[in-house]
């Protein structure tokens, strides 16, 4: 092991091609779906699900093994998570709401990878990467469960005789829960992954996540939300009634022993999400920095790097303290998926990441707004735009203040009940 | 590709140099601070572990290459133990190093050997003027070329051991660049004040003004000969090394708020229970991750010579400044009123935290 911070050439290669990707499919369209919310943009799906499955990037679809592949190819240092990383910044670098709707599953292939047995994966992953570009989604917050998500009270029985679970319940806020269940003649047949309570007497213990197919018979959604920002992404409310699916699409084990196993579920889909969401809030946050830098310097502002602080000017100071946000920030990031790609636990380093990007993203793109004044809080530039958007990065997967919890558990060596 | 694991060799520099700083430079380091003084034993000890001897090449007299990231990694240890230790030991860094990076082959033949091969020995150097808009690459200090040598003039301020020092490389502008000067003992026009300075923080550290009154060195004493060198790359190396002390620094006041946290009841329960605590111990430790990683970058840039090191080391050591006392602060604001008392250390290190901002030049990588 060394230490050492040289861009893996693939990941080069990929920010390259989505580089331009960024810039002509998604800011040339932001405006246009940030004013017309609930539309959707099926040129960027479909070009990028194609792209995708040209380049066998950008989801979490088991790749196919290449029939009498080299040794030396397997030895190499896996990267899996670190291209993720640097894809989902560089897309919402392009657009943070767009990019959420990017085919490949989303969260609930997260959710599946992190909590599935092998046969799941298989099972639920594959359609990702065939014929029409498919979608997919994570529900566990409820109107009475956000934070708190162990007060959840959608309830999945088991119908024995049938050997089905039945689930009950309604979930809120659910991203790309309307293209994951609502049939769309060019989208494929999606999922969602609904959290739900085997045996509330069980508490954590009892908790469980279910795939729902879409088309599932008393499934629907119920509501799309208006939003401050990210509004080409879908933000959906879904009702489950008497919604049965078969035995098998229980992630993780079907007993409730008094453990938190069914949680620990939910937390380990965390841990690998968690740095994926803080990268897309920095790819929100470079580009509201990048053309703060712009806007200074075709004004004649230049800012002198490597100059004392007692002698730079406050906007020289500030954009210097938004650049060394934004570089720790990200290389927090980097850490945490390099810990996830090379096995390491990393559910600190995740949240410290997660904390990081949350502030970091309000910070620069407040800052960018202000020190523009009404050049940034014009519609004019998508700037204002950046500013609404950044903000979902400190409340989704855990807050801000979700995420610091769960850093100073780790430092203290706390338990939920100790430190709540 | 990106990694973040130190080397074995680097796991056992670390080891062991934080075996040197939890048990020697600590527990010395109150008294040191009270009785402005450092035992000598004590930066001797710290000297033996030969974390400069190990980045200086064999034929000089080392047994080892130069790299930023392990120079960083050793720093930070030696200042989780005692900032003041710290800069000590490694003082003589300040004068090894520059001629290492931008000496010719006769000053890294004639100065290295004699820095590195024996016990530790005052070498120095003067970066630091006593003015509050105090630039490195804008010194008020001049050096003027003048027949067969070069002409010194100025004031320095917070010269680590100028007093006892053999030699000490002197930064002065040379028609408006920073370049460097070798100075020896008792040059004439060299004067030291009689008295170490008493600072904020760091009593234990003996510095000096220094005036140089029409100091004439030869021009063989110019770092580079008659080309000179990149002082800016000397530059990064002290500023790499300076966020690595504050890293260090507010790690050592991290742990010590953390663990006093977890001891120190209220209200029936651990203060550390309380989210008003816990929460800024946990930003506390996402900042020093931070900077931690924004350091090893910068330093990995200077190693694998990066066009844009110089820039990066340049946030690293302004936004560990930053972080070191956002840290130093809080520590003292989670032991109460007993952060105040100078029993505890954490008033210590606040001082110190504030010192981050204006350090560069005291320790170099
Ligand atoms: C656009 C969008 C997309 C989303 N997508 C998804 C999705 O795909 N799937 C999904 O399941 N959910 C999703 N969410 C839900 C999101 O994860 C929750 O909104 C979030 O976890 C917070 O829950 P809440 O809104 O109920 O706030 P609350 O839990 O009511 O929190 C309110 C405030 O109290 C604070 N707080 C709560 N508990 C504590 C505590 N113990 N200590 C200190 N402070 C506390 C919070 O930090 C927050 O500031 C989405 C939300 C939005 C807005």
């Amino acid at each position: 092991m060394t230490i050492e911070f040289e861009t893996p050439k693939p990941i080069v290669q990929t920010q390259f091609v989505l580089k331009t990707v960024a810039e002509e499919m998604m800011r040339a369209k932001s405006r246009y779906f940030d004013e017309h919310e609930h539309e959707i943009p099926w040129d960027y799906i479909e070009f990028m699900h194609t792209a995708m499955k040209a380049m066998g990037v950008g989801s979490l679809a088991p790749k196919e093994k290449s029939n009498g592949g080299e040794e030396s190819k397997e030895k190499r240092p896996p990267i899996a998570y670190q291209m993720l990383a640097t894809q989902m910044e560089m897309l919402s670098w392009g657009d943070a709401g767009m990019y959420l709707i990017t085919p490949g599953g989303g969260l609930g292939a997260a959710a599946v990878q992190a909590a599935g047995t092998p046969e799941q994966k298989a099972k639920f992953l594959a359609r990702f990467v065939e014929e029409k570009p498919t979608m997919g989604a994570m529900c566990m917050t409820e109107a009475g469960a956000g934070s708190d998500t162990s007060s959840i009270r959608t309830r999945a029985v088991l119908d024995e005789k049938n050997n089905e679970w039945v689930l009950n319940g309604e979930k809120i806020f659910v991203t790309s829960g309307d293209k994951s269940i609502t049939e769309y003649e060019k989208l494929g047949k999606g999922f969602i992954v609904v959290w739900a309570s085997i045996d509330p007497s069980a508490g954590r213990a009892g908790m469980r996540s279910f795939v729902v197919e879409s088309g599932t018979p008393g499934v629907k959604v119920t509501k799309l939300e208006h939003k401050l920002g990210i509004r080409v992404s879908d933000t959906a409310s879904i009702s489950l009634v008497d919604a049965r699916v078969p035995f098998d699409h229980i992630l993780g084990s079907p007993t409730v022993e008094k453990t938190t196993t069914g949680f620990k579920g939910a937390m380990a889909t965390f841990d690998a999400t968690r740095p994926l969401v803080a990268a897309a809030g920095l790819g929100v946050a470079r580009a509201a920095l990048e053309f703060l830098k712009e806007k200074l310097a075709e004004n004649g502002v230049q800012i002198r790097y490597g100059v004392p602080r007692q002698k730079l000017t406050n906007i020289e100071r500030e954009v210097i303290d938004c650049e060394i946000m934004l570089k720790s920030a990200w290389l927090m990031v980097l850490k945490a998926v390099w810990m996830a790609d090379n096995k390491k636990h990393n559910a600190l380093e995740s949240s410290m990441s997660k904390v990081k990007a949350g502030d970091v993203g309000t910070k620069i793109t407040q800052k960018a707004v202000e020190i523009l004044g009404p050049l940034g809080y014009s519609r004019e530039f998508l700037l204002e735009k950046w500013f609404r958007d950044a903000k979902i990065t400190d409340i989704y997967e855990g807050t801000g203040q979700i995420n610091r919890l769960v850093v100073a558990r780790q430092i203290l060596g706390y338990s939920g009940a100790e430190l709540r | 590709m990106y990694s973040f694991e130190p080397s074995e060799e680097q796991k056992m520099l670390i080891d062991a140099v934080g075996k040197y700083a939890v048990n020697d430079l600590r527990p010395a380091a109150r008294e040191a601070e009270e009785g402005r003084l450092l035992p000598p034993k004590l930066v001797a000890k710290g000297w033996e572990l030969g974390v400069l001897q190990a980045s200086i090449p064999e034929a000089y007299g080392g047994f080892g290459d130069r790299s930023a990231v392990t120079g960083a990694l050793a720093g930070e240890e030696l200042a989780f133990g005692d900032l003041a230790g710290a800069i000590a030991v490694g003082t003589p860094n300040l004068f090894a190093l520059p001629i290492l990076l931008g000496g010719t082959e006769e000053q890294k033949q004639e100065y290295l050997p004699k820095v590195i091969e024996g016990n530790w020995t005052p070498y120095t150097s003067a970066l630091i003027e006593f003015a509050f808009d105090f630039d490195p690459l804008a010194l008020k200090t001049t050096a003027t070329l003048k027949g067969d040598g070069y002409i010194i003039s100025g004031e320095k301020a917070y010269v680590p051991f100028a007093k006892e020092a053999e030699a000490m490389i002197v930064y002065a502008a040379l028609e408006g660049v920073t370049q460097g000067f070798v100075v020896s003992k008792g040059a004439a026009g060299l004067s030291v004040s009689d008295e170490a300075e008493k600072m904020l923080g760091l009593n234990a550290l003996p510095t000096y003004r220094v005036k140089l009154d029409g100091v004439k060195v030869p021009k063989a004493n110019r770092i580079g000969g008659d080309s000179g060198f990149d002082f800016e790359r000397v530059l990064a190396s002290m500023r790499v090394a300076n966020a690595a002390a504050a890293v260090g620094v507010a790690r050592a006041a991290f742990d010590y708020a953390r663990d006093y946290a977890k001891e120190r009841e209220a209200f029936g329960v651990k203060i550390a229970q309380k989210q008003a605590i816990a929460f800024m111990l946990a930003e506390m430790r996402t900042e020093i991750e931070a900077m931690r990683l924004l350091m090893w970058e910068a330093a990995w840039k200077l190693d694998t010579v990066k066009d844009d090191a110089f820039i990066e080391a340049y946030l690293a050591s302004t936004g560990a400044a930053d972080m070191a006392m956002m840290v130093t602060d809080r520590a003292v604001q989670i032991l109460g009123g007993h952060g105040y008392i100078r029993e505890h250390p954490v008033e210590m290190w606040m001082r110190e935290g504030r010192g981050f901002a204006m350090f560069t030049g005291f320790t170099m990588v």
